[in-house]
C-alpha cells in the first residue's frame, strides 16, 4: 500500500521537544550555581516550580482547554525553571505554587496554551508574586558556598538595592565598599533571585543556545548592548557612581532577562528587525526603570512591557521581500 | 579560482543522503512496453500524430507540439503503437499517452549514434532554436518549461549571462552530478550552443561545493572553451532554485513577479545543456535522459540511462528494494510528488524516484506554532510563511496575497524546518491555488 503526502518528504531534526531541552540544558549551569550557594532551600523553590507548573498544565490542557496535554513537550519544566529562577531561595512552597498558578494559568493557559500567550508566563508569575509579597521577595539570603542548610537571612539587599538607596551624597568609595567586587559578581556570590546571581552560569547557557542555533544572537546582544551603553553614557555624563556600568551589567537579573527571557519565541517579534527593535527597547526601559523608578530592578517590567507590543512590531518590521528594496 | 558563492535570504542545510555519487551512469536498458504521456511540460499537451497499429523508430516523431507553449514528443524505442489512452502518471493525474511495444532498437537514420564528440558548432542561431523544438527539449531540472522560449530573447530585451544550474541541492539526486562528471565536455559545448542562441559570449556553470568530482571535470575541459567558467557556489538548500541561484551567481535579485531574462540572465539545467547538444549536434531528439533511484529503501542506489515512458516499477526493480515500499517519491525529497502508481512513467523531467521505508513514510504529527520563527528565517523568498498559514485558516486569502504569498518558490524550507511540523508549504500553495482560481 503506497503512502501519499504532500512535499517536503523529509524534516529537519529538529522539534520543540528538542528546543525545550536545549533551553533547559542551557538553565542547568544557573541551577547547579543556585544550589552550590543556596543550599536545599534553593532545591526546594526549583522542584516545587517545575512540578507545579508541570502539574497544573496537565490539568489545565485535559479540564479547561481539553486537548491532549502538552507536557510532553517540555514547555512547563521550561517555565517552572524560569520562574524558580526569577525568585529568592526561601520562598514559601505555597507561595512558589501561587506563582505556578499564575504562570501557567492566568498567563498560558488562559491565552489559548503553547504559543499563544502575549506575555511571558515566567514574568507573569514573578511580578505578580512581587506586587503580592514583596518582603518575600525581597528577602535576600546571603550566599555560602556549599553550606547545603543555609538559611542565613542576614544580609537583605541585593547590589542594585543597595546602589538604589545611596544617599546623594554617598562617595565612590564607600559605595564599592558595600557591594560584592567584580569577580564576585560574575560568579554570582552575590545577594539576588537563585537563577540571576551568576553571570558566568548564564554566558555558558547563552553560548549553548547560540551553539545550537536555538536563539539567535540578536536580541541578547542589543539588550545588554543598548542598556550598557545608556548607562556608561549616564555614569560618564553625570557622574553618579551609582551608575557604574560594569556593575549593573553583572547584577541584577539583566543576563537571566536577556538571555533567556527576552528571547522567549513565543513573545518576542519574529523578524530579526523585529527582534532589534524589541531588544533595544527592552534595554531602553530596563535602564529607565532601574535609574528612574522606585525599583531598584527593571528587567522584568521591561520585557512585559516590550512583549505587549510585540503583535505590533510583527506588523510594522517585516522582512525583506526577495528583489525588493535592494539594488 | 573565483570566490564560493551563494545568496543571502534563507536557505536550509538538510541531510544530503548523496548515496549514488560515485555510482557511474548504467544503462537502464529497454524495457518489454513504454508508455509516452504527450505532455511532459508546462502547456498544452502535444497532437497525437499515431494511432494504434503505427510502427515508430527510436527519435520518431509522435506528438506535434501544439503551440508555442508546449513540446514534440518522440518515441524513445521502436516498435508498434499498441494503444493511444489515458492513463495515470505519478502524480494520479489523468493524461493521453501513447503505449508502444518494444521491437528491436531500431533509430531514426538521421541520430548521429557514434559517441564522438562534436564541438564545432554550425547551425546558425535561428537553427539552434528550430532544432531545440523539434527534439522536444525542455527544461530538465524538474520545471519541464520549453526550452525554445527560453533560448530566445524577447523583443525589448538584453541578457549579458546564461548560468547553467549544476546545484542539484535536492537530497539524495545525483542524475545532474554523475552527467558533469561523465560528460563535462558535452554539456560545455551545450552551453556554447545556447550562447550562440542567445547572442552571447559568456557562460557559468554553477556547481556546488558538495560535488567536487564533477566541478573537477568541468574545470578540466572549460580550459578549453573560451567564454565558458565554473562557479563554485556554497552547499545550501534551495540554490538550485532559479531565483536563489541567479542571486548566488550575479547578485542580480528577480523582483517579484518578474522572470529572469529581467535582470539579463537565462539559467538552464545541465542536463538541457546535455540534450541540446545532443540535439543540435548530434541530431537527437530528447527521448532518453539520466535519472537517480536512491532513497533508505533502495538496495543500490544508482543513476540510470533512461528511454522516456519507461515504467518506474522497471527501474525499481533494477534497484532492488528491501523491503515493502511505504511512498514513491518522483523527484526529490523535498520538491518530489508522492507516487499512487509505481507503473508510471518516466518523463523528461523525472530526475529521479526515490523508494522510502513504511515508517518514513508518514507526515508527523502537527503541534502548536510556538513563534520560533524559524520559518521566517528560512525563507530564501523573505516571506512569513507562519503569518499565511494563519491566514490562511481563516480563509484570508486576499490579505495572503498582499503579504506575497504569490511569490513563494515552494521549496518547502518552511516546512522542513518547522519544529511544530506544521505543513506551512501546503497552506502557502493552496493560497496560490485559491488567488488564481479567482483572479
Amino acid at each position: 500500500m503506497l503512502k501519499v503526502s504532500t512535499a517536503p518528504h523529509m524534516y529537519s531534526p529538529t522539534n520543540t521537544m528538542s528546543i525545550m531541552r536545549d533551553v533547559i540544558i542551557s538553565l542547568v549551569p544557573a541551577g547547579l550555581v543556585a544550589i552550590a550557594l543556596f543550599g536545599l532551600n534553593a532545591l526546594i523553590t526549583i522542584v516545587t516550580a517545575v512540578a507545579g507548573c508541570v502539574v497544573m498544565e496537565y490539568i489545565a490542557c485535559k479540564y479547561i482547554l481539553k486537548v491532549k496535554p502538552s507536557t510532553k513537550d517540555l514547555s512547563a519544566i521550561v517555565t517552572g525553571l524560569l520562574l524558580a529562577y526569577n525568585l529568592p531561595c526561601n520562598m514559601p512552597v505555597w507561595m512558589t505554587l501561587i506563582g505556578c498558578f499564575v504562570a501557567i494559568i492566568i498567563a498560558k493557559v488562559a491565552f489559548g496554551g503553547i504559543g499563544k500567550n502575549l506575555f511571558n508566563p515566567a514574568l507573569i508569575g514573578r511580578v505578580f508574586l512581587f506586587i503580592s509579597f514583596p518582603i518575600q521577595m525581597t528577602t535576600w539570603v546571603k550566599p555560602k558556598l556549599f553550606d547545603f542548610m543555609n538559611a542565613d537571612v542576614s544580609t537583605s539587599a541585593t547590589t542594585l538595592g543597595i546602589l538604589k538607596h545611596a544617599d546623594a551624597g554617598t562617595s565612590a568609595t564607600s559605595l564599592t565598599s558595600n557591594i560584592p567586587n567584580y569577580l564576585e559578581m560574575f560568579l554570582g556570590y552575590t545577594g539576588g533571585s537563585m537563577g540571576e546571581v551568576s553571570a558566568v552560569a548564564l554566558l555558558l547557557g547563552l553560548v549553548y543556545l547560540l551553539y545550537r542555533r536555538v536563539i539567535s544572537w540578536h536580541i541578547p546582544f542589543y539588550y545588554v548592548a543598548t542598556f550598557f551603553v545608556l548607562t556608561a553614557g549616564f555614569a560618564y555624563y553625570t557622574g553618579d557612581a551609582s551608575l557604574d556600568p560594569l556593575t549593573h551589567l553583572l547584577s541584577g537579573g539583566l543576563f537571566l532577562g536577556a538571555f533567556f527571557m527576552a528571547t522567549d519565541y513565543t513573545t518576542s517579534p519574529m523578524s530579526k528587525k523585529g527582534k532589534i527593535i524589541f531588544a533595544i527597547g527592552c534595554g531602553v526601559l530596563t535602564f529607565v526603570i532601574r535609574r528612574y523608578s522606585a525599583y531598584p530592578e527593571g528587567v522584568s517590567f521591561a520585557i512585559l512591557i516590550m512583549n505587549a507590543f510585540v503583535p505590533l512590531i510583527d506588523k510594522l518590521a517585516k522582512p525583506r521581500i526577495f528583489g525588493t528594496g535592494r539594488k | 579560482m573565483s570566490k564560493i558563492k551563494t545568496f543571502t535570504t534563507g536557505g536550509i542545510h538538510p541531510d544530503k543522503f548523496k548515496l549514488s555519487s560515485d555510482v557511474a551512469i548504467e544503462d537502464a536498458g529497454i524495457p518489454e512496453v513504454v508508455t509516452i504521456p504527450v505532455r511532459q511540460h508546462i502547456g498544452a499537451p502535444a497532437k497525437i500524430l499515431v494511432k494504434k497499429g503505427d510502427k515508430v523508430k527510436v527519435g520518431t516523431l509522435i506528438a506535434d507540439a501544439d503551440g508555442i507553449v508546449s513540446a514534440d514528443v518522440h518515441s524513445s524505442v521502436s516498435g508498434e503503437v499498441i494503444k493511444v489512452e489515458e492513463n495515470e502518471t505519478g502524480g494520479g493525474y489523468l493524461e493521453k499517452m501513447i503505449t508502444i511495444r518494444v521491437e528491436g532498437d531500431e533509430w531514426e537514420e538521421s541520430i548521429d549514434k557514434t559517441p564522438d564528440i562534436v564541438s564545432e558548432i554550425t547551425a546558425s542561431a535561428e537553427e539552434i532554436v528550430q532544432i531545440i523544438r523539434g527534439a522536444g527539449i525542455v527544461g530538465m531540472g524538474g520545471a519541464g518549461f520549453p526550452t525554445p522560449i527560453k533560448v530566445t530573447v524577447p523583443e525589448g530585451k538584453k541578457v549579458d549571462c546564461l548560468i547553467l544550474n549544476g546545484i542539484e541541492c535536492e537530497p539524495y539526486l545525483t542524475a545532474d552530478d554523475r552527467l558533469m562528471q561523465e560528460c563535462a565536455e558535452q554539456i560545455v559545448i551545450g552551453a556554447k550552443v545556447i550562447n550562440k542562441a542567445l547572442g552571447i559570449q559568456n557562460a557559468i556553470i554553477a556547481v556546488d561545493e558538495n560535488k567536487p568530482e564533477a566541478i573537477k571535470a568541468l574545470q578540466q575541459v572549460t580550459r578549453r572553451y573560451v567564454g565558458v567558467n565554473v562557479q563554485v557556489c556554497a552547499t545550501k538548500y534551495p540554490q538550485g532554485a532559479e531565483k536563489q541561484l541567479i542571486a548566488a551567481v550575479t547578485g542580480r535579485e528577480v523582483p517579484p513577479g518578474c522572470l529572469p531574462i529581467d535582470v539579463h540572465c537565462v539559467v538552464q539545467n545541465v542536463g538541457t545543456a546535455f540534450a541540446i547538444y545532443e540535439a543540435v549536434q548530434k541530431h537527437k531528439p530528447l527521448f532518453e535522459r539520466i535519472v537517480t533511484v536512491s532513497g533508505d529503501d533502495v538496495k543500490k542506489a544508482g543513476n540510470f540511462r533512461v528511454r522516456i515512458g519507461t515504467p518506474s516499477s522497471y527501474l525499481i526493480e533494477k534497484a532492488g528494494k528491501k523491503s515493502e515500499i511505504g511512498k514513491i517519491i518522483f523527484g526529490g525529497p523535498m520538491m518530489g510528488i508522492a507516487g499512487v502508481n509505481l507503473d508510471a512513467p518516466i518523463t523528461k523531467i523525472s530526475s529521479g524516484i526515490l523508494i522510502l521505508k513504511d515508517e518514513s513514510a508518514y507526515k508527523p504529527e502537527v503541534n502548536p506554532c510556538i513563534r520560533c520563527a524559524t520559518c521566517v528565517d528560512v525563507c530564501p523568498q523573505g516571506l512569513e510563511p507562519y503569518l499565511i498559514h494563519s491566514l490562511i485558516r481563516n480563509g484570508e486569502y486576499q490579505e495572503a496575497k498582499k503579504i506575497h504569498v504569490l511569490d513563494c518558490i515552494e521549496c518547502g524550507c518552511c516546512a522542513y524546518s518547522c519544529p511544530a511540523r506544521i505543513p506551512l508549504l501546503d497552506y502557502c500553495k493552496l493560497a496560490k491555488y485559491e488567488i488564481r482560481k479567482n483572479k
